[in-house]
Formats: structure tokens, sequence, C-alpha cells
């Protein structure tokens, strides 16, 4: 059927303006397509931490001054955060549960991911298929950056100067897509494209709220760059915020 | 709706369907050339996972992911036919992958791309994907190529290029590509290893297109964004070729050491050696002896020779992208040792010296019976130079096989200075033209065999896993000008009246035979 509905747009293209209602026909094609059901449900928690968290790699950034002065003493990275047991940077969405046939539009604004002192901010982030990610350098000096989604397409872009933003987006939700520098091999972020808007990372703290949800029993999962994933099964009820707290250990 | 559809795909003709209806055509027949010609290395279902894809870095492609380095597309854009046919005919120079324009005909080349799309579902839909708009080259000038290098630096290619583009960047030991291999930023003095194409045009697109599935990145980004303009990028274009030779450089057999009046040079770092002739020598893996190895880091080594009637100067210099051993590098030999597990086993776990080694049979040979290549052995002897970098020494003696070399007793005649400047090893080695006890003494006016093997430490390499060449041979000069300026002539004079006999009878025999098709010669 894609086959079909590309097709379609191609031909719509190569014949001009007036068969436009061609590709129109399909939902997907247009990108007009009605956002699904909302809520005003909620799923609210804490990631927790549980035990002595590993020690994080330090990083040597001896060759990038403009980077190393910004830390105090050796920079390390950021891998697992944990704060007063609260694990910061997992990232929490509705795996399944959704309405059958549910589908959402994506959000005109941006998602914005900075590389700042030779490292990404923030480190995991969730966008919607087709919303733009604003790609910024904040660095006086060389990035790329480098998608490697397998679901997706990637690319790799250079961005030689502070100041420079490159904005690109994600067609098919992927969990997740793995972000990189191959100036600075340690730089890494990681991209969950989602077909739905249901999704949230971990604060500082560990805690999260994922909200506009519309009643439903969830199969909701809890994503770590390098703890894995812990899934739990969580009954929404209109109006109401339900308790998920998600707990990983050493 | 499937009414309308069906009206449109009549109307808008073979146009638009003729590539997949001529894929469904081309492709099974592409799958019979692919599974005898390509699967050897690609693997039977195109993951690149071929037989002999353990012995090669980097790996043969793996098309499912659809990742394709050389293409006339933006990053991350799926390579257009032409893209991929362009592959298949030029190979990657760089790399394993030979050229198939020889081999298999236009037909079987298009059929075979039509057939390594069916392995990626991204290939799924059919729609042509654009072609970046690449514009002309500037014409080139010694400006341009001061602005193309200020913009090298600006853009900050040398982070993995490095400063003198020999691909020795301070990045260039992270370096890994789309499955987690190890690779190795190009060596921009070589530009006829550039997987592209080496012309200005070529690493233009390189530099707009980026190269999918390696850490090289786009720069179309930093043009829109007025980063850096479409002139800069074409002078970078411009400022990278001029960094290799005018002309990819012509393996010949003799390497003519010149006989000097002046002081020969002192060190490799000489200004002497500018004007003195390179002559290049191609390097591959020691792939014969075991341990063998299959990613040899020097592919090829610079000679230059001098003589003054009493001693001999070689000059060796070669890309090598560190001073082994060197800490920077350790974990990329993790690394290279993780992928190198072929039968012969990984490379050493600890880094070794640099090594570079001559080598000339231990007697002149009488007649054209040269020594094993490999080290000599037991009925021919060579004689060696073995140069490392740590300790920062020459070792002179004699071998009989590799791994089997005896130091001459006494202090060395060879002597040798080193430097690296930049991504380069460049060592001279001297030695007086008389033989000492229990070696080869250097004679003028005839060609003496002459070897090479090289080794680079920080890929963990050694005396065996490195790299080698075959036989060459090098020529000094003999002080008497008149001969030498008349021989040349004769010959060339004789070799002139066989040619014109040859074409001459070629045409007479054409004309005896009317009956023969034109064309098919």
């Amino acid at each position: 059927m894609r086959k079909l509905l590309y097709a379609a747009a191609f031909l719509a293209m190569a014949c001009g303006g007036g068969d436009k209602g061609a590709a129109g026909g399909g939902e997907a094609a247009g990108g007009a397509a009605a956002s699904g059901p909302m809520g005003s449900g909620s799923i609210t928690g804490t990631v927790s931490f549980t035990g002595t968290a590993p020690a994080n790699p330090v990083i040597d950034m001896s060759e990038e001054k403009a980077c190393a002065d910004k830390y105090q003493g050796q920079p390390t990275d950021p891998v697992v955060v944990v704060a007063n047991g609260g694990l910061a940077n997992t990232f929490v969405y509705v795996k399944s549960g959704l309405p059958a046939g549910a589908t959402y539009s994506a959000p005109a604004t941006a998602v914005v991911l900075d590389q700042q002192g030779c490292l990404y901010t923030p480190r995991v982030l969730g966008a919607m298929a087709g919303q733009n990610i604003e790609i910024k350098n904040s660095d006086p000096l060389l990035h790329n950056i480098k998608a490697v989604p397998t679901v997706n397409r990637g690319f790799n872009i250079s961005q030689p100067q502070a100041g420079m933003t490159s904005t690109r987006s994600f067609s098919q939700p992927e969990v997740m897509i793995p972000l990189e520098c191959s100036v600075h091999g340690w730089m890494h972020a990681s991209v969950a494209v989602m077909s739905h808007p249901f999704f949230a990372v971990s604060a500082g703290n560990g805690t999260f709220t994922i909200s506009g949800l519309p009643a439903g029993t969830y199969e909701v999962e809890a994503w770590h760059e390098k703890l894995g994933t812990k899934t739990m099964s969580v009954t929404v009820a209109e109006g109401a915020a339900a308790a998920a707290d998600f707990s990983f250990g050493s | 709706m499937s009414a309308r559809i069906a009206f449109l795909l009549a109307a808008a003709g073979s146009v638009a369907l003729a590539p997949v209806l001529a894929g469904q055509e081309t492709a099974p027949r592409g799958k019979a050339v692919y599974d005898k010609w390509c699967a050897g290395c690609h693997g039977d279902t195109g993951d690149g996972m071929g037989e002999a894809a353990d012995y090669m870095l980097p790996r043969p492609r793996d098309f499912t992911r659809a990742l394709y380095q050389i293409r006339t597309t933006a990053s991350g854009e799926l390579p257009t036919d032409r893209d991929i046919r362009r592959m298949v005919d030029d190979g990657m120079p760089g790399t394993a992958m030979p050229g198939w324009k020889t081999r298999l005909s236009e037909q079987e080349r298009d059929d075979v791309v039509a057939y390594l799309k069916t392995f990626s579902r991204f290939f799924e839909g059919g729609a042509a994907p654009a072609m970046v708009d690449f514009g002309k080259a500037p014409s080139g000038s010694a400006e341009g190529l001061a602005e193309g290098e200020a913009t090298y630096r600006k853009l900050e290619c040398f982070k993995c290029h490095g400063d003198a583009g020999r691909g020795d960047g301070t990045s260039a030991p992270t370096m890994t590509d789309d499955w987690d291999q190890p690779i190795r930023p190009a060596d921009l003095t070589e530009n006829w290893h550039f997987n592209g194409g080496g012309s200005v045009e070529e690493i233009y697109r390189r530099l707009r297109t980026g190269l999918d599935g390696t850490p090289m990145p786009s720069y179309s980004d930093a043009l829109a964004s007025n980063i850096v303009t479409d002139e800069q990028l074409w002078r970078v274009a411009q400022y990278v070729r001029s960094l290799s030779p005018e002309r990819t450089p012509q393996v010949r057999e003799v390497i003519r050491a010149e006989r000097v009046e002046a002081a020969l040079p002192a060190g490799p770092g000489d200004s002497a050696w500018v004007a003195v002739e390179r002559f290049y020598v191609p390097l591959v893996g020691q792939i014969i002896v075991k341990p063998r190895w299959f990613a040899p880091a020097v592919d090829g080594v610079w000679v230059q020779a001098v003589h003054d009637g009493e001693r001999l100067a070689i000059r060796l210099s070669w890309s090598d992208p560190s001073v082994s051993p060197d800490p920077a590098w350790q974990e990329w030999l993790e690394r290279l040792g993780q992928a190198m597990t072929d039968a012969d086993g990984p490379p050493a776990a600890a880094q070794g010296p640099d090594r570079i080694t001559v080598q000339f049979p231990l007697a002149l040979p009488e007649g054209l019976e040269r020594p094993y290549f490999l080290g000599g052995d037991v009925k021919l002897p060579v004689y060696q130079w073995r140069w490392t970098s740590m300790p920062d020494t020459v070792l002179e003696g004699t071998a009989t096989g590799l791994g089997r070399f005896v130091a001459l007793a006494g202090a060395p005649a060879v002597t040798h200075s080193a430097r690296f400047d930049r991504g380069q090893w460049q060592v001279q080695l001297t030695r007086a033209l008389a033989a000492p006890e229990g070696a080869l003494g250097f004679v003028t006016g005839r060609a003496i065999p002459m070897a090479f093997s090289a080794a680079e430490g920080s890929s963990g390499e050694d005396e065996f896993r490195g790299s080698v060449s075959a036989w060459y041979a090098i020529y000094l000069d003999v002080p008497t000008p008149r001969r030498a300026f008349v021989l040349p002539i004769i010959a060339t004079l004789l070799t002139a009246g066989a040619g014109v006999t040859i074409v001459v009878r070629a045409q007479r025999g054409r004309q005896a035979a009317p009956h023969q098709p034109e064309g098919h010669s």
C-alpha cells in the first residue's frame, strides 16, 4: 500500500497541479492527518537507582581547550546520573495500549539538541515522527552530528562554527537512534522517535510526567542507555494521575 | 481511487515506472552475476559477511542498510542507480573492491545494481533520490590554494585528516564506521586511493555529500548556513588535491641514485633532497608467511637516492599516523584486534615500534635469479638494513627468511637519521659503497636488486604483520657522461624504428585480409 501511495504522490507531482487530489487521498501522504485521541489522564512517577552508581568514564578533553575550560577538573561522561536516588536521562514512554489506528500529528515546534562543552544537551530526547529536531552547536569548534538509525535514514552533518544550527527530522518511529560526534568520540546522545506524544525524559531527580492520556491500560517502558529497559502495565483513569515508579539497580 | 491511479499510471507512462519494472526483470539476472562475482565478499544475503570478509578492512559493504559512501545525493539519502554503477565500474580504490568495468558487461553491471537494491527495504518505493547541484569549480590559482588551506583550517579538517593531510589528526585513533569497525581518515596526500576519485570535482562532491557510513560529514549545511562559501569549499577541494602529486605516481622498477658532486645530504630534512627525484614503491600486506596480515597500514614508500662515488644515501618517506608506540592509539589497536580475527589471529596486543627495512641480495646475482623476496632463504640470503622508531636505531645484517635475521658483527656500516613530520616518517640511510665485512658492496652502472618492508607499530604490526614490496632495483649513476647521453638516443631510435616496422607490417596484414570485420580488433 505504501508503495502505491508513493507512486501516486510521485505521479501527482509529475503530472502537475491538476492532479493534486490523488496525493491527498491517502491519510499520511497529505501530512494533514487528524490528531488522535487525547485525554486528561497522566502517568507520573520517579525513576530510581538503588545501590552504588557506576563511576562515569573520565573524558580526556585536552585536545579541545575551549571545551575543557568549561569544567572544573577532569570532565566525565554523564552516562549514569543519580541524585538522591533519582535516575536522570531515562526515556519513559507508552509502548502500547493506545486505541488501534490512532495517529497523532507532530507539533510544529522543534525539539532542540545542543552541543555544549563537547557534550550533548539533553543527552536523551524524544521527538515525534516528522517533528523537527534543531541541532545547535554552542562550541567554538568543529562538531559533526551523525545519526545512526536502523529504521530511518541517518545523516552526518558538519557544524564547524559556534551558533550554527541544522534541522532534521525522522519519518518513522524508532527507539532509540544513537547520535554521535566522530571528532569527539566520547559524545553520545539518544533520540527516540515516537508515533504519539506520550513520552517523557526523567529529570535530574528522576521524576517524570506523561500527560494528556486518554483513559486506558498501557504498557509503559523506561529506557536507559546503560541500564537497559523496564516495563510495567499502568491503568490510567480520565482526569487522574496514575503512579508508575521504575527502579534500576547496580 | 484505484481507477484514478490506474489512469495516472497509464498517463505518466513508462517514464515513472520504468525503473520499477526494469528492476523486476533485471534483478533476477543480476542475482546470477552477484552470486558468481560478489557474494564471496558481500555475502549471499548482501549483509557484507561473505567468506572473505574477515580478511578485509574496511569490510565489504553491507547492502542491507543502503548506506553508500560515494553518492551524488545529500547525506543520508539513497544513492542514484548511476552512483551505484560507478562504484561497481570503478571500484573503491582505498579498499579491496576492484572495478568491474573490464570483467562484466554493461548489461551485467546494470543488472547487478538492480539486484543490490533488492537487499534493502529502503529502495522500496522507487522514487529516484534528488541529485545535489554541484555547480562548477572556479579556476585554480595560488591565492585560491592559500584560501583553500585557510578554509581547511577554519573547517578543522585537520582534526581527522591531520595538519599536512596525512590522516593523522588527533581524532584519527578514535574513528569507527557505522558497523563499529575501525576506519582511518583518508591520507589526503594519496589521491589515487580516494574511494570516490581524486579529482577536484570528486573531492568537492565528497565535501558536499559526506561519505555515508563513515565519520566524514557533509558540509552542505555549513554552506547553507553561510559558514563557508561555495567558492571556499571549492578551494578546499583544490587545496586537498594539491596535497597529492600532480600525476598518480607510476611504478618504476629502477630507482636511480644520481651521482652528486656536492656533499651528500646530512639528514632526511636536508633541503638538498628537494631536488632529488622521488620514486614511489607500493607496499602490500604480507599474506604469504604466517602470521599473515590483511590490514596493512603502510601502502607505499617514497624512495630517493644519491651517491658521491664514495657513499650512497637513501631517503625513505612514508605516511604513518603516529610515532609508535603511542598511548593515544592503544584503543585503536584493541579495536583493530577485534576486527582482524582471521585465521592467523589478531595482531599483538602491545604496540611495537614503527619499522622500515631495506633489503638487497647478499651477493650480486650473476643472472636474473634473485633471493626470495620475503627475507631470502638459505640458498640465497639477503642483506638488510632494519630501522625501528623505538629505539631509534638501525640494525645491519643478513637474513634467510622472515624472522631469520642475524646482525653483522661489529658496528653497523650503515648510519641513519630519522625524523617524524606531521604524519610522515623520513629516514635517511647512508653507507659507504665499499662492502663491509660479510655484506654487499655497491657498484655503479648496474641494477642492484632492492626491496622494502614496513610496519606501523600502533597498529600492532611487526616483522611478519606488515607490508612488503616486490623486488625493485637501484641503479647508481656512472660518472661517464658521454655514453650516458648517447646510448639512450640510440635506444630511442632503435625502438622507434622497430615500432614503425611493426605498424607498417600490421597495416599490410590487415589489407591482405579484407574479410576481417571492422571494430572487433
